[in-house]
């Protein structure tokens, strides 16, 4: 028995988490992305909604959605198989106590499958409430677009949507925090001297990415409503 | 200077398990004048002969050296896998670093693979498989060379040697939340990899290795840690990184039927 070949790769618990880290790196830098693109709405709604009618107006999305559904959809299937196969690698006895002291670990790192969750769920709300949310027109220099301004503010000025975007960003910074470093580690492009520089770079990638999401909601709630 | 020798007593839950077949339960006993420089296997032995004298079934617990380096030993204590002192096993670890009048939880290593036996003895064959899938060097590399006749960069040899103090004790395994035994294959294949003898048969040691631990049911890898800081021998996580590395390469650089089949 070797793990050898594709299939054979892909099917073992070292090949899977090699699967898990392509596709959650295609999703971290998406996130990114996404939240430099944010930002646009400190430059006004017409800079704002010209971006979003460029982005989306390009044949290119499509090409882009394709992969981010792919992904996703390959990132939440393999943990869902490798949570089962890890409760069962686990046994039935549970223990009756867990670590406290000097051998106990980050509980983020413990509970990426309860955030991940969520952020599905996030995900789903998230892409109803925008991309399938209610549709404004607006004319930006004479060209018709989306008046997704329009939007961001009428949904940022409830309470209960920012209170829901502000726990689901924290979660995805909590979720970042630790799968941006894994990613490293499950493609095997981690090494004794770039362990400490991949470790800083998780967390600054987690708060930098939080940070950035948070101030949309945050500064459209205070200052526009 | 003369110290006076601290005594204590301690309350210990302990897992007793009659049989692989067995439930298990905990049982609660306490152990009196427990001096404080006992290793915590001479204050279970002090308590097996309490037992004996009892006429009671003794606790069953792996050991053998005694001084850290044999790997028989280890269980959970408060659900830290050989205590609380890091880079420690349990046989190593000190009844000074627990308190007076403390209750202590003593439970077996719990994973799938690792079959309870009894009490707190469990069947850790599954890594002597995985050893016999590919850790170890089959072609003649011939009689022991000459101190430096064959030049291995110093950071290489600390890092196969870093590899190579792993023990098989199975503490990565057993802190692990996925009943990893990642950590541990890590190091076998490391400290093969990095030196030269092991680079003959390099491709297919890490791919039979890795097949033979997921057919043991270990879990995957999700890179918490807990087997890095359970670890008795440092063991660092980063290994399983380089692990990663070479069954990906494997998967390029294998040649069947090339001289590392010994054909």
């Amino acid at each position: 028995m070797m793990v050898y070949g594709l299939r054979s790769y892909l099917s073992s618990t070292v090949g899977k988490k090699f699967v898990m880290g392509v596709t959650g790196l295609i999703w971290a830098g998406f996130v990114f992305l996404h939240m430099l693109g944010n930002l646009l709405i400190f430059a006004g709604p017409e800079v704002y909604n010209s971006y979003a009618h460029q982005l989306t107006s390009s044949g290119l999305i499509y090409v882009a959605e394709f992969i981010l559904l792919g992904a996703l959809l390959t990132h939440v299937i393999l943990a869902i198989q490798l949570t089962l196969s890890n409760r069962a690698a686990r046994g039935s006895q549970p223990y009756a106590c867990t670590a406290r002291g000097s051998k106990s670990v980050l509980l983020s790192s413990r509970t990426m499958m309860f955030h991940g969750s969520m952020l599905l769920v996030f995900l789903i709300t998230h892409l109803m409430g925008f991309k399938f949310g209610n549709y404004y027109e607006t004319t930006v220099n004479g060209v018709v677009m989306r008046d997704l301004h329009r939007l961001v503010v009428e949904v940022f000025s409830q309470p209960l949507a920012v209170l829901w975007y502000l726990v689901a960003l924290v979660l995805l910074g909590v979720h970042l925090s630790h799968g941006v470093g894994s990613i490293f580690q499950s493609l095997g492009l981690k090494t004794l001297s770039n362990e400490a520089l991949i470790k800083s770079l998780s967390w600054t990638y987690a708060i930098v990415v939080t940070l950035g999401f948070l101030s949309q909601p945050i500064y459209v709630f205070l200052m526009m409503r | 200077m003369h110290q006076e020798e601290r005594l204590m007593s301690l309350t210990l839950k302990v897992w007793r398990q009659k049989s692989p077949k067995d439930q298990g339960h905990f049982e609660t006993y306490t152990v009196e004048k427990v001096s404080e420089h006992a290793s915590f296997l001479e204050m279970l032995d002090q308590l097996n002969e309490q037992l004996i004298r009892e006429k009671k079934d003794p606790i069953a617990f792996d050991h053998d050296c005694r001084e850290g380096i044999c790997g028989s030993c280890g269980f959970m204590i408060n659900g830290e896998a050989h205590g609380p002192l890091k880079r420690t096993t349990v046989c190593q670890l000190h009844m000074r670093h627990f308190k007076d009048g403390e209750t202590l939880t003593i439970e077996p290593w719990r994973a799938q693979p690792f079959t309870v036996l009894k009490d707190l003895m469990v069947d850790r064959t599954a890594f002597d498989r995985i050893i016999q899938a590919g850790g170890y060097i089959s072609v003649d590399t011939g009689s022991a060379p000459d101190g430096n006749a064959i030049p291995i960069a110093k950071p290489k040899a600390d890092w196969a040697f870093d590899n190579a103090t792993c023990i098989g004790c199975g503490a990565c395994v057993a802190s692990c939340k996925n009943a990893s035994a990642m950590l541990f294959l890590a190091a076998k294949v490391n400290h093969l990899v990095s030196l030269p003898q092991g680079q003959v048969e390099r491709e297919q040691r890490v791919m039979r290795m890795v097949a033979q631990h997921d057919d043991e049911g270990f879990g995957a890898c999700t890179s918490t840690g807990a087997c890095e800081a359970a670890c008795p021998k440092g063991i660092r996580l980063v290994a399983i990184a380089q692990l990663n590395r070479e069954l990906l390469r494997a998967q390029f650089c294998y040649q069947e039927g090339s001289k590392e089949e010994g054909i």
